[in-house]
């Protein structure tokens, strides 16, 4: 519990700080509309006030302050205006109208889940392929490994764009993505944990003339649970950038990946915001629920430490 | 080593292994005889490089084999891209030949030069250096404050699991289309992996090595720089080694939300929009090379700084 008090401070800390960058973030754009609604703002000029620092600004005009809380379009939107924005778009609409951010999130979701579920189930078997055959293991483990240095994702706008154009459209293309970002941290995982069980353990199955897919269901499966979710938290993160990245170069009708470039567009910071926030509570809940599962299977497994 | 990856005896020609893989191949032969004969001589050379494989696998491992295998692998999925492209006539703007990649990279130094110094020297690279720079210095200021790190590694555990590419339309709104909006982002993406891995290795060395560091009398800048940081070091690298791949990924991606008319984010997403699928798969190619060897890089350097860690000791 001696965490809690500290992790407070340091999450205050940093609204504070958010807080206190909005106004020299916001203070030009804010004096040029008091300027034209007629209220006095120093200096007048337009042209010395664009070469002038935001903090300067900010202390010479300091009747300009709450307006800088209350833009529409803000360079740095304040986090209230962010969680007014967030309330707006998910409580108070319908979820299946397009201007809910939970209809955006889902339809991210379940690309992402989709993929996830893909590429976490073909990265298990080739695991369990590379385990089992030492040509396979010589030949693509190190690609494997190679691949994770590889801008990988550069690649989502191709794939998007070449299966609409052989006619696979919707959540195919980006599940793809996501399924190809989370398959080489799983098969590298599961390599690593299907080889942990020691050569005594092995031995003593061997004495027992174990078949080897017995082996696998009762010694090498088990033992590389733990290592099983630690990719998966590695894979569920990388399969939500896959789907918001995948959903970028479409003009994607919905997804928050279309949200957060409808927003860049159109100028709209605190939308660009809000999908931002609701692309990090996505994360935290889907890496949380797999911390979770891992954290009942292993109790009951008995390898809690 | 476990004993389904030991090396076998040679059972000669006709060991199981051999005949399973002949007898799968001969299968998927007549079929494809049937439903599309143009692939019968692609899944024969698939079949015959994928047996020398086996072959090379089942010897005992040298140095040479340990690179022969992959190698020939690799080679393997390139002749069997390039032999169905061909066979089957897939069009370019669907699927380009390796040779048809090969051939823009040939065509086109010039354009890809440029976009590798707009998107990796200037965006990638500035910003890892900053960032890297930036969650290091304040490792060490954190690590004074017992309070700060209880504090600050959840939460940076926590942000460094997030989607932090998204924030890259906010900081190109506030840095502009050229390369500095580009290095925001890498440095948004570095900085808490680093910080991270930084804490936790300046919390390596032992109650002993402190104890005995102390009855030299030793100050705390002494204690850092002799002991500390060099114990930190294998942490400190893991983190650089991830965001070494965060950072082009960072770099290219942000080109998306816009960018000038260079850089290799930008040349892909326009390419894709002109079909020129050649010119996005000869930007892929650089980006794979630059990000192996950006990683390759800092691996060599970790070896030569952590040479007395015992993952490295030979």
């Amino acid at each position: 519990m001696n965490r809690v008090l500290p992790i407070l401070a340091v999450v205050a800390a940093l609204v504070a700080l958010w807080y206190a960058a909005v106004s020299p973030m916001n203070i030009h754009t804010a004096l040029d509309q008091a300027a034209r609604d007629g209220i006095e703002v120093t200096p007048p000029e337009a042209t010395i006030r664009r070469d002038m620092s935001g903090l300067a600004l900010v202390l010479q005009n300091p009747q300009a302050i709450p307006l800088t809380y209350a833009q529409e379009r803000p360079q740095l939107p304040a986090p209230h205006q962010v969680v007014a924005e967030f309330w707006k778009t998910t409580a108070e609409q319908n979820v299946t109208s397009r201007r809910s951010l939970l209809y955006h999130a889902w339809i991210t979701l379940s690309a992402t889940l989709l993929g996830f579920g893909i590429g976490t189930a073909l990265g298990i078997l080739l695991a369990i392929g590379i385990v089992h055959n030492r040509a396979m293991d010589m030949s693509v483990m190190p690609w494997a490994i190679a691949s994770q240095t590889i801008p990988i994702l550069a690649i989502a706008p191709m794939i998007i764009v070449v299966l609409n154009s052989v006619g696979v459209t919707g959540l195919i293309p980006k599940a793809l993505i996501s399924a190809y970002l989370s398959f080489f941290p799983v098969v590298v995982g599961m390599v690593t944990g299907l080889r942990s069980p020691d050569a005594m353990q092995l031995d003593l199955l061997k004495t027992y003339s174990t078949a080897r897919r017995e082996v696998l269901w009762k010694l090498r499966l088990p033992a590389s649970m733990p290592y099983l979710f630690t990719s998966l938290k590695v894979g569920i993160a990388a399969s939500l950038v896959g789907a918001i990245v995948g959903e970028l170069p479409t003009g994607a009708a919905g997804g928050l990946g279309a949200r957060l470039l409808a927003g860049s567009y159109y100028g709209q910071t605190i939308q660009i915001w809000s999908a931002l926030f609701a692309a990090a509570l996505l994360a935290a809940i889907m890496v949380g629920t797999i911390g979770l599962i891992q954290r009942a299977t292993l109790k009951r497994m008995g390898m809690a430490g | 080593m476990s004993d389904a990856t030991a090396p076998r005896r040679d059972r000669g020609w006709l060991d199981p292994e051999t005949l399973r893989l002949t007898a799968g191949f001969a299968v998927m032969i007549l079929v494809s005889v049937v439903i599309e004969p143009r692939i019968v001589p692609v899944l024969a050379v698939w079949g015959a490089l994928w047996w020398v494989n086996i072959r090379l696998a089942n010897l005992p491992r040298t140095p040479v084999t340990r690179l022969a295998v992959p190698v020939i692998f690799g080679a393997t999925i390139l002749i069997v891209w390039q032999m169905l492209v061909r066979a089957l006539d897939v069009p370019g703007v669907i699927l380009p030949a390796p040779t048809d990649i090969a051939a823009r990279i040939a065509q086109s130094p010039g354009i890809l030069w440029a976009d590798f110094l707009q998107t990796f020297v200037k965006g990638a690279l500035s910003g890892y250096v900053i960032g890297c720079t930036a969650a290091f210095l304040t490792a060490i200021v954190i690590d004074r404050s017992p309070f700060l790190q209880r504090g600050l590694l959840p939460v940076g555990n926590f942000v460094a699991a997030l989607p932090i590419i998204g924030t890259a339309p906010i900081l190109v709104m506030w840095f502009g289309f050229d390369w500095q909006s580009k290095a925001a982002v890498v440095v948004a993406m570095v900085f808490f992996p680093v910080l991270v891995n930084t804490v936790q290795g300046l919390q390596e060395a032992t109650a002993m090595q402190r104890d005995q560091m102390h009855t030299y009398g030793a100050s705390y800048g002494q204690m850092l720089l002799k002991l500390r940081l060099p114990a930190a070091m294998p942490f400190v690298f893991n983190g650089l080694k991830i965001a070494s791949t965060l950072a082009l990924i960072g770099a290219i991606v942000a080109e998306f939300f816009g960018s000038p008319v260079v850089g290799m984010g930008f040349r892909i997403s326009t390419s894709v929009g002109q079909l020129a699928l050649d010119m996005v798969w000869a930007e892929i190619t650089v980006a794979a090379i630059a990000g192996s060897l950006f990683y390759g890089a800092v691996a060599l350097v970790e070896r030569r700084v952590t040479f007395w860690h015992p993952s490295h000791r030979k």
